[in-house]
């Protein structure tokens, strides 16, 4: 019998392993949500599944009665966007950053501390002043993104932008680099791989602060939406959004996932 | 033209002295070997001629001028390890050094100047024998593959002096004699000035014409960090490979 260390499953076992938490929390669900509804048949806690398809039908498919809307879509679409250009704001100030200060020791004194410091704010803590400042509106929930991913993805960024052997960078200078061929022939190129590592690793806290700003003041959005048929308990709503918006999520991974692999093969691990 | 001179030359750092009153007159092609101890400063030696280094005392001039306070292309360096950029294949790592000395702005060549480009840097893959390789990435190749290439990156913008920091330190020892053609070949053709660190005796009477050993000359056995290291003997080695000819590089490579 080897070591359990050493056991691997084969490429079917693997999908098998994988797939058990994910069948054992439908199983659970479907048991808790048939004994409950046995008991009484208005329970709102575990809709039954048929119960969320019918939601899911009266929400993706039909309009709204009173907005004349598609409210899944309109929701969808409305948080995507905020999510997206809060997103590439984010990746713009964390390149630009992240390659200055990783790669000119005078703005890496100048601009260290202060994005180290800004870093440490708590995101959520500001949001009221930043509704006070920017007004109810986009402007708010974005910034409230891009303020709590961006100074971590230019803390992540400079710091790999550090981490390159000195011997590289004296390297170029020998071969004719002037500084600013050195920052956008070596040094950047070799930082998108690190950009997108950090995207994916902020991903998580930017679907939360888009959903705290959409549930505090919005008139559309996948998290006010959730908020606000809280109200109702209505589960039937709530848990085909949250599986939608996991779903997202996952598909925005695994699309950086595979963007990285696909443009830069050179940083996959050989 | 690349001679050099050292006089009086004094390195330290804090209380510790590494190198003390250096004077050597090394003149144009040369290539000089240097050995000793680890730690007695013969990589601060080469980084002070390098230009990330200043000297602490006396005076180290190239050419009769002062060493600029910064690394240029007139002065090539092959590390053991790291020179490379992961980013760029093989041919593109030949190609920065020409792309960086013609292009000021985007650092990349086109039409006419890139072709030429990538002829120059083609003929020095097919001398180093990596032109299979061309569209590997650096670490796709073996240890020994790396050094050639790195060494060819350096020797493409036809440096004055090229320096080498134990170049051959973490290769098999069984590909050596390759590695010592090829920086043999690189140097006859391209009239620079060779500066070569190396732990391995035998390597630096074989390569070098002219042969530096770095020690101490005084120990004090309560404070080691007092005196410094300095060429304790300086042999020349009378092999005739200075009087070989030496066609310009763009010979060498037009064929
Ligand atoms: N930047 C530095 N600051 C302080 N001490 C240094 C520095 N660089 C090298 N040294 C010291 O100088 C001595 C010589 O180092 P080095 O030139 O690397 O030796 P070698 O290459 O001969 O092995 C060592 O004792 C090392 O610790
Ligand atoms: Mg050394």
């Amino acid at each position: 019998m080897p070591r359990l260390v050493n056991l691997h499953p084969s490429r079917g076992g693997a999908l098998a392993l994988g797939a058990l938490p994910f069948l054992l929390l439908i199983a659970a669900y479907l048991f808790g949500s048939a004994t409950r509804l046995a008991e009484n048949p208005d329970d709102k806690l575990l809709p039954a599944p048929s119960a969320m398809v019918d939601t899911l039908k009266s929400y993706a498919i039909e309009e709204d009665r009173r907005s004349g809307e598609i409210l899944w879509w309109l929701d969808t679409g409305a948080s995507m966007k905020r999510l997206l250009i809060a997103l590439g704001i984010s990746a713009l100030v964390g390149i630009v950053g992240g390659l200055a200060i990783g790669a000119l020791p005078l703005v890496r004194s100048l601009l260290g501390p202060f994005v180290a410091a800004l870093a440490m704010i708590p995101p959520l803590a500001i949001l009221p002043i930043l509704f006070i400042v920017l007004g109810l509106g986009e402007v708010a929930k974005i910034a409230l993104i891009v303020f709590g991913v961006a100074p971590c993805i230019v803390r992540d960024v400079s710091l790999r932008a550090g981490e390159l052997p000195k011997e590289q960078l004296i390297k170029a200078q020998t071969l004719g680099a002037s500084s600013w061929l050195l920052a956008t022939r070596v040094i950047l190129p070799q930082l998108w791989p690190r950009l997108i590592d950090a995207l994916r690793l902020t991903l998580g806290s930017a679907w939360l602060f888009l959903i705290a700003a959409e549930a505090i003041a919005s008139t559309e959005g996948l998290g006010y939406r959730i908020f606000l048929v809280r109200r109702y308990l209505a589960m039937d709503v709530i848990l085909p959004y949250v599986i939608w918006i996991t779903l997202l999520a996952y598909t925005m991974d695994w699309l950086l996932r595979n963007t990285r692999a696909r443009l830069f093969p050179w940083a996959e691990a050989h | 033209m690349a001679a050099v001179t050292v006089k009086n030359l004094w390195k330290e750092y804090g209380d510790q002295v590494v190198l003390e009153n250096l004077n050597l007159q090394i003149a144009d092609r040369e290539f000089v070997t240097l050995i000793g101890a680890s730690g007695c400063g013969k990589t601060t030696f080469l980084r002070m001629l390098l230009g990330v280094e200043q000297p602490t005392r006396g005076q180290l001039l190239i050419d009769g001028q002062p060493v600029p306070p910064e690394p240029g292309p007139d002065r090539g360096i092959v590390f053991q390890r790291y020179s490379l950029f992961p980013h760029l294949s093989v041919l593109e790592n030949l190609m920065l050094g020409l792309e960086f000395s013609g292009s000021r702005w985007l650092g990349k060549l086109f039409g006419a100047r890139r072709r030429a480009a990538l002829e120059k840097a083609e003929s020095l893959l097919e001398a180093i024998g990596l032109h299979t390789a061309r569209d590997k990435y650096p670490s796709q190749l073996s240890g020994g593959m790396q050094q050639r290439l790195s060494i060819a990156q350096s020797v493409i913008r036809e440096p004055k002096i090229l320096l080498l920091d134990e170049p051959f330190g973490a290769l098999d020892p069984g590909i050596t004699a390759d590695m010592h053609e090829i920086i043999l070949r690189l140097w006859q053709a391209n009239r620079m000035t060779i500066f070569m660190i190396t732990h391995d005796l035998k390597e630096s009477f074989q390569l070098g014409t002219r042969l530096l050993v770095f020690d101490k000359r005084r120990h004090d056995p309560h404070a080691p960090e007092r005196y410094g290291a300095t060429v304790t003997y300086d042999i020349p080695l009378n092999r005739k490979k200075q009087a070989m000819p030496a066609p310009a590089l763009t010979v060498e490579l037009a064929r």
